[in-house]
């Protein structure tokens, strides 16, 4: 599968793939998309670029091992969850910033949860992915 | 009194921390505890010679009715009595006996613990309490018989000790909870009260049937008694303290708590006494042919609890008397016999007593103290033992018709004790000393000597001056029994009556045994050969089938292939359902209310035909996957026609990761092999075409429901308003259902970690090869 067309392209792609996929994540609140469907649009981003280029580059495009990012993922979403403890309002209570943010538009604890989850849908796929692609 | 009772439970605790330091010489101050307590309860003798009891109450559970409520009557007195004063003895002694021993620490835990256990079990009043000191006992057992875990006979009696007395346990949870039931509640002050309710309540069979199944098991009563000999692999104190001095005393406690509340009903007298007889005499039997020193005391130890079951059984007050008085000789003659054991063992390191004799020679203080305790054990008089016997056979002959049956059982199986005790306690210690023990045994410790020859002397001073317990222990205990106050006198020559007769024929009888009979290998093995048809083989049996049973069960669900889990789920599905809608299918298709069929419907659903033909009919593993991948979509597909996004979306990228995976394991597999025939193939079909037609008769007749819409209203109406959102699917996962989607996250790392570690692991193990 290793095509000059197909490896090319894939270096374009998995930039605007990752973009694409945080604007899923982002735009989640208000029209279709959220933090499940953007992590899954991110990692297959990865999986694209790793079938291009082989997977010890895409590693090295990552940097670390996407294994991190299921502690981080979770550790976030659990901290939004408990933000509201410190107010004093019952776990999961949703926090608003009282101004929209210019962009972004509402900025509340549910927009954390959900890039924690978007975090740990990346790590989840590309660990199960790259592992089994090591193991054959 | 709750440090009493628990603080065997916090020294057991603190043992691991601070274990090292008691390892070495140390070691003897532990048994400071058991003696402090020894002494506290001492101090409660002379409020309770008077007759009064003590209660104390610290709330533990109370919405459930479950009270650390403790109460110290006789009864109670004369266990923790008997606990804490062996117990010191023991503690005093183990410290010598294993001297040096790697694990001496986690000993003293497991000792301390029981000792704790035992105290809360013979202490509580409430009857949930009891139920869980009582299964602390076994527990703790458990750990002391398999104290040798290197040992393979070791883990195997703990492991059948721990199932009998569990077995046992479980049905004293039901009795106990039933008993509450009937009686209206869990404290026994209260269940004391309305004795005649419970007695006329229509469950008091079943009650009675599982209060007997825990005192049994426990108590090692025939046909359970197989536990207790296989427990002797445990270290001598063990046996000591907890095999035949408390812990199996600890189903006699029970029988005889609950006395003045179930007893005096015919069902319970017969019972005991049948049951009690026959353990009696069969084990009492059955330790004749023992060659053993510990084998012969495990069989005498339940002939004797057979005998305080008897006696309970009875049930008169003389009887009761007599039950009571037995456990404190039996306690005393019985502790100093295996002590002697362990200090015999450990200098001769042999058990055999057709190999040992003449051991006086050598450890005269140890032989006297031995032959002592047999003298009490055979109740020769001015011993204890006596005074137990005279009680018991008055206990029998006034038992009416059947007391000429019931005299003659008891004095049998007294004979048997008496040649029992010999044998264990005075063979080893006359006659030749045989040359290979000459030079190399010598006499042991001061600790390990003192303990069995303190308790030998009590038997001794008890049968001389009996008033030194009748007022202050014995009649409390008694009172505690009957519910009433007792009439009694202790003394050791009531002259020249058929009681008399009865001791001397005992004696008599068993010492010409003694003489007659000699124990030898011949013996054993012909007793070994009907093992076949003891209780103990029975259930082994019986384990043994229950395993193999489960091994077969287990194999043919969970076989590790994932499409024999398919065929078992969705033919199991398939079956329930079909069951459901055999009962009545309501289907009712409006064909007017239908939206027509536009182009791109029928399209969508055309390829996915095709494309699931493909994969079932496709010669090739990529191919077929691929056309899988069609099917998903094409399901996007009309998830978009009906307008659900998010869905459509989620659905789409799962499918191109499923084929992505699918993909790079295939890719390596050999060329499509044909493994199935075709009769499989037509099976699977045929379960497959029929889970789907059910499923789609299920999602036609959901149709059929009307809509409840309240949810949806709900979610519809606050997403903006409450949780700033318009996607409600995205607010129902991040919001309205964030818990869910938490806990949903943490699965999918869970199930990433489980990829990971698995195939890692598997590499690593290659990489070595």
């Amino acid at each position: 599968m290793k095509t000059i067309i197909f490896k090319t392209a894939s270096t374009y792609l998995l930039p605007i793939l990752l973009l694409f996929s945080v604007f899923i994540l982002l735009r989640g609140h208000y029209l279709p998309g959220g933090g499940f469907v953007g992590g899954l649009i991110a990692s297959i981003a990865y999986v694209l670029h790793s079938f291009a280029n082989g997977l010890d580059r895409t590693k090295d495009v990552i940097k670390f091992h996407p294994g991190f990012l299921m502690p981080v993922g979770l550790s976030l979403s659990l901290l939004s969850g408990m933000a509201p403890l410190l107010h004093e309002l019952p776990f999961m209570t949703g926090l608003w910033a009282h101004d929209p943010v210019p962009v972004l538009g509402n900025i509340g604890s549910a927009l954390f949860f959900d890039i924690g989850v978007y975090l740990v849908v990346v790590g989840v796929v590309l660990t199960i992915i790259f592992t089994i692609s090591e193991s054959i | 009194m709750l440090i009493a009772v628990l603080s065997g439970f916090i020294l057991a605790l603190s043992l691991p921390l601070t274990g090292k330091i008691f390892k070495g010489k140390l070691s003897v101050l532990l048994s400071a505890l058991p003696i402090i307590l020894f002494a506290y309860f001492i101090s409660f003798m002379p409020e309770v010679g008077e007759g009064r009891e003590l209660r104390y109450f610290y709330e533990w559970v109370p919405s459930a009715g479950i009270n650390l409520s403790f109460h110290l009557d006789g009864l109670s007195l004369l266990f923790t009595l008997l606990i804490t004063g062996i117990g010191s003895l023991v503690f005093l002694y183990t410290s010598a006996y294993l001297k040096g021993h790697e694990y001496l620490d986690r000993f003293y835990g497991y000792l301390s613990m029981f000792m704790g256990s035992m105290l809360g079990l013979v202490l509580s009043d409430n009857i949930i309490c009891m139920f869980i000191f009582w299964e602390l006992t076994s527990i703790s057992s458990f750990f002391l018989i398999g104290f040798n875990n290197e040992n393979e006979e070791s883990r195997k009696s703990s492991l059948l000790a721990l199932s009998i007395t569990g077995f046992g346990g479980l049905f004293l949870l039901a009795g106990m909870i039933t008993l509450g039931y009937a009686g209206g509640s869990f404290s026994f002050t209260e269940l004391l009260a309305s004795s005649a309710l419970i007695k006329s309540h229509e469950l008091y069979g079943l009650i009675l049937f599982c209060l007997f199944m825990a005192a049994f098991t426990k108590s090692a009563q025939f046909p359970f008694h197989f536990w207790l000999p296989g427990a002797m692999a445990a270290p001598t104190p063990v046996s000591t303290y907890l095999h035949s001095a408390t812990m199996v005393k600890a189903g006699i406690y029970l029988l005889a708590r609950f006395t003045p509340v179930l007893g005096n009903h015919p069902w319970w007298n017969n019972t005991l006494i049948i049951i009690g007889c026959i353990t009696m005499l069969y084990a009492a039997i059955h330790a004749l042919f023992r060659i053993d020193m510990k084998g012969i005391l495990a069989y005498s130890t339940i002939s004797a609890l057979g005998m305080l079951v008897f006696l309970i059984g009875l049930g008169t007050d003389d009887a009761l008397l007599a039950a009571s008085v037995f456990i404190i000789v039996h306690a005393l003659y019985k502790a100093t016999l295996f002590l002697v054991t362990g200090i015999v063992d450990h200098e001769t390191n042999t058990r055999n007593i057709t190999r040992l004799s003449g051991l006086n020679k050598v450890m005269l203080p140890v032989g006297i103290t031995s032959i002592v305790a047999a003298c009490v054990s055979a109740g020769i008089p001015p011993t204890f033992g006596f005074l137990g016997k005279d009680l018991i056979y008055e206990a029998t002959l006034h038992m009416g018709d059947w007391s000429p049956w019931l005299t003659g059982a008891a004095v049998m199986t007294n004979i048997l004790l008496v040649l029992a005790g010999f044998l264990a306690g005075v063979k080893p210690f006359v006659g030749q000393l045989p040359a290979e023990f000459k030079g190399n045994v010598h006499m042991p410790y001061t600790l390990l000597w003192l303990p069995p020859m303190i308790l030998a002397a009590l038997g001794l001073i008890f049968g001389l001056f009996p008033v030194l317990l009748e007022h202050s222990l014995l009649y409390p205990v008694v009172t505690s029994l009957i519910n009433s106050t007792p009439d009694f006198h202790l003394q050791l020559w009531h002259g020249l009556n058929l009681i008399l007769l009865l001791s001397t024929i005992t004696i008599g009888s068993g010492i010409a045994l003694y003489y007659i009979l000699k124990p030898s290998e011949e013996l054993l093995a012909r007793a070994t050969r009907f093992e076949g048809w003891s209780p103990k083989s029975i259930v082994l049996l019986l384990a043994g089938g229950f395993s193999k049973f489960s091994g077969v069960w287990t194999s043919l669900f969970q076989n590790g292939y994932l499409r024999y889990y398919l065929t078992t789920i969705l033919g199991f599905l398939s079956v329930l359902v079909a069951y459901k809608l055999f009962q009545g299918v309501n289907i009712y298709i409006d064909i007017d209310s239908l939206s027509n069929i536009t182009i791109y419907e029928a399209v969508t659903m055309f390829i996915m035909a095709v494309a699931i033909g493909f994969a079932v009919f496709s010669k090739s593993r990529l191919a077929a996957v691929a056309s899988m991948g069609v099917v998903g979509y094409a399901i996007c597909l009309i998830f978009l026609f009906y307008s659900a996004p998010d869905l459509a979306m989620t659905q789409f990228s799962i499918d191109t990761l499923t084929v992505i995976l699918f993909v790079l394991v295939l890719y390596n597999l050999p060329k499509y092999l044909n493994l199935s025939d075709t009769r499989d193939k037509i099976r699977d079909g045929i379960l497959a075409l029929s889970f789907g037609a059910l499923i789609s008769i299920i999602a036609l007749e959901v149709l059929n429901e009307p809509v409840n819409r309240e949810t949806s209203e709900f979610y519809a109406e606050k997403a903006y308003t409450e949780a700033h959102g318009k996607n409600i699917v995205n607010v129902i996962l991040v919001d309205f259902r964030g818990a869910d989607t938490m806990v949903e996250i943490t699965v999918l790392t869970i199930a990433a970690l489980g990829v990971f570690s698995l195939l890692k692991l598997r590499l690593k193990n290659i990489e070595k090869e």
